[in-house]
């Protein structure tokens, strides 16, 4: 059981000059598990989420997939062992169109080793009608991302990650400038994710959002962890209580 | 061209509000390639009625054939640096030491395929060390470059003692001819080698992952940082493209005179930028085009000769290309507050 985690990571610290994001933090993502991140503003969670995505190397710790330690871990290396991401900041071109943003770090080709442009165009068009629910006929795979409103491009984020078959989904803050159906639509998709046997990690300011998705969530403050509740132990009200006094005092009594 | 990706979405409009969606669609993701053609074919009409006894003769649209593609060659591979968010000024003197190579291979083994390949080598290494002085130490490639253009035009005139070199031996030899010799003894080989440059550049920035990578690490370059992009590995190409290229240009405009100045490529300096930027290149990454390069540097040849026959001073091509490159850089400033 303990070595059957789909992700595990140990003592991992990073500091960024002055600032120490995260100090000897351990944890772990079941193979069918969905856990959410909560912690305030600065509290280290997307610094984690960018170690395990490989984007951050840490100053110090180990990260395993599948028991099986990884190291000198990269951005190309966690999407080949299947970390998909929708980053807080979105990580998009906005001058660029559609169809690119798709397969930003990840372009098809032929078989002569040079882009399928026009197969990227057709994915990326199947994506948006059924994925995405564009229904803008103004809206292309050609279309840059710039005239896109926040919720779209939040919404090309999002698909983006669901695109590539992933084992591991992170989602960094994803319910940012969705509207309420949207937001609906996404919390769905992520207990799909559950129900496809996959594994998430789930970010999200919205407290309710996270409970009502979330297997167990993992608190964090001030870079450490500072306790774990698995969300059938615990009712909502007693959730909001604890995180209240960790932000007061940094710690649960 | 029809676009089965659009189709579907088009289908559901009447025929009317079909066309419109088609033609708005194609002026939005060409706009930009749509003006430099426009430009292109409106000067070219300018240029006859101001000066038809030039304009329309053959003989000056040989000599662009021959002379445009010196400077063209650079701005092709330059195109993708710009985009890429970077620049790369150094090119001059990279022509120059890459023919200082030149003439020591060809004077040591006499053989001229063998001095050709010596000086694209020292192209591409010169870029390359261009690169890792940007990429690997982390200087701004404006600076870096400026820095570089110096210490090789330094170094061509150290070498050379200040003196030039003749290459009229060089002209026996079978690559002499392919290089820039004339097909059918008409059509000027540079002219070739410029449209194969333009093939293989508009290859490499439309059809290749690395092509990709360009567009993304000029438009943002910590969004393709987060998805995976090698962006170290994708700006050392870039500068290795212009060194190469640069070299390859030297070598035909010094074969094309059968000889080696040692200030060589210091008067295409503004002639190339001014391609790339009047081709419609954003000066901030991310955005232009080859097609766009390739009909600029043919402009920009124009413009010269035009100036010419027109009977106004070389002095005023200086000023002109200057003009160029503000307005072209400028109108992009102000379009892309006006997106943003
Ligand atoms: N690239 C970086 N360089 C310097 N400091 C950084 C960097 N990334 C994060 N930090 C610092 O690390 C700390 C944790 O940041 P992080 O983004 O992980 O917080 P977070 O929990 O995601 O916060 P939020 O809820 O606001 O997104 C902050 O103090 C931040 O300033
Ligand atoms: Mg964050």
């Amino acid at each position: 059981m303990e070595n059957n985690y789909r992700l595990e990571i140990k003592n991992i610290s990073k500091t960024f000059g002055e600032v120490q994001s995260l100090r000897n933090v351990s944890f772990q993502l079941g193979q069918n598990e969905v856990v959410g991140l909560l912690g305030d503003n600065g509290a280290g969670k997307s610094t984690l989420i960018k170690i395990i995505t490989g984007y951050h190397q840490p100053d110090e710790g180990e990260i395993y997939f599948n028991g099986q330690k990884v190291e000198k871990l990269s951005v190309p290396k966690a999407r080949q062992l299947g970390v998909e991401t929708v980053y807080q900041e979105r990580a998009l071109a906005e001058l660029q169109a559609l169809w690119r943003n798709i397969f930003l770090g990840r372009e098809l080709q032929n078989r002569f080793g040079l882009l399928d442009v026009k197969r990227m165009k057709e994915e990326t068009h199947n994506l948006m009608v059924k994925s995405m629910g564009f229904t803008s006929t103004a809206v292309d795979p050609d279309s840059k991302i710039g005239t896109f409103s926040g919720g779209e491009k939040q919404g090309v984020a999002i698909v983006r990650a669901l695109y590539f078959d992933a084992e591991i989904i992170i989602l960094d803050e994803p319910t940012m400038g969705l509207s309420l159906q949207e937001t609906r639509k996404l919390i769905n998709f992520v207990k799909s994710i559950k129900q496809a046997g996959k594994a998430a990690i789930f970010i999200d300011h919205n407290i309710f959002h996270v409970y009502s998705v979330a297997d167990r969530v993992v608190v964090l403050d001030r870079g450490r962890v500072a306790g774990e509740f698995r969300t059938s132990d615990i009712t909502l009200n007693d959730l909001m209580d604890k995180m209240y006094k960790i932000a007061e005092t940094g710690h649960f009594d | 061209m029809t676009n089965p990706v659009n189709d579907t979405a088009i289908d559901r409009q009447s025929p009317r509000q079909n066309q419109r969606l088609r033609l708005r669609r194609f002026l939005s993701s060409n706009g930009t390639q749509l003006g430099i053609i426009g430009v292109f074919v409106a000067l070219w009409a300018v240029f006859i009625l101001l000066a038809p006894r030039t304009f329309l003769s053959p003989q000056i649209y040989r000599a662009f054939m021959s002379t445009v593609p010196f400077f063209g060659i650079i701005a092709l591979p330059l195109t993708m640096a710009i985009i890429a968010g970077e620049m790369d000024l150094s090119f001059p003197a990279i022509m120059a030491i890459g023919m200082v190579a030149f003439a020591y291979t060809f004077q040591f083994t006499g053989s001229v395929p063998l001095a050709f390949v010596a000086s694209l080598a020292t192209g591409s290494a010169v870029g390359l060390i261009n690169g890792i002085i940007v990429v690997g130490i982390g200087i701004p490639s404006l600076v870096a470059t400026i820095g570089t253009q110096f210490f090789w035009r330094g170094a061509v005139l150290v070498l050379l003692g200040g003196k030039g070199t003749s290459l009229i031996v060089a002209r026996e030899s079978f690559l002499y001819n392919v290089l820039v010799g004339k097909m059918f003894g008409y059509i000027p080989m540079q002219f070739l080698w410029m449209l194969l440059a333009t093939l293989i550049s508009w290859i490499i920035l439309n059809r290749t992952r690395l092509g990709a990578h360009i567009y993304l690490i000029g438009d943002n370059a910590q969004s393709a940082e987060l998805m995976g992009v090698n962006t170290k590995r994708t700006r050392l190409a870039v500068f290795v493209l212009v060194g190469v290229a640069s070299a390859f240009a030297g070598v035909l405009a010094s074969l094309t005179v059968s000889f080696f100045w040692p200030s060589l490529g210091a008067g295409y300096l503004l002639q190339t930028l001014a391609s790339v930027f009047l081709g419609g290149t954003s000066v901030f990454g991310g955005v232009g085009t080859i097609l766009g390069t390739f009909l600029g540097s043919y402009i920009i040849g124009a413009i010269e000769a035009a100036i010419v026959a027109i009977g106004l001073t070389g002095f005023w091509t200086k000023l002109i290309y200057g003009l160029i490159i503000i307005l072209s850089v400028s109108m992009h400033a102000v379009l892309r507050r006006r997106m943003g």
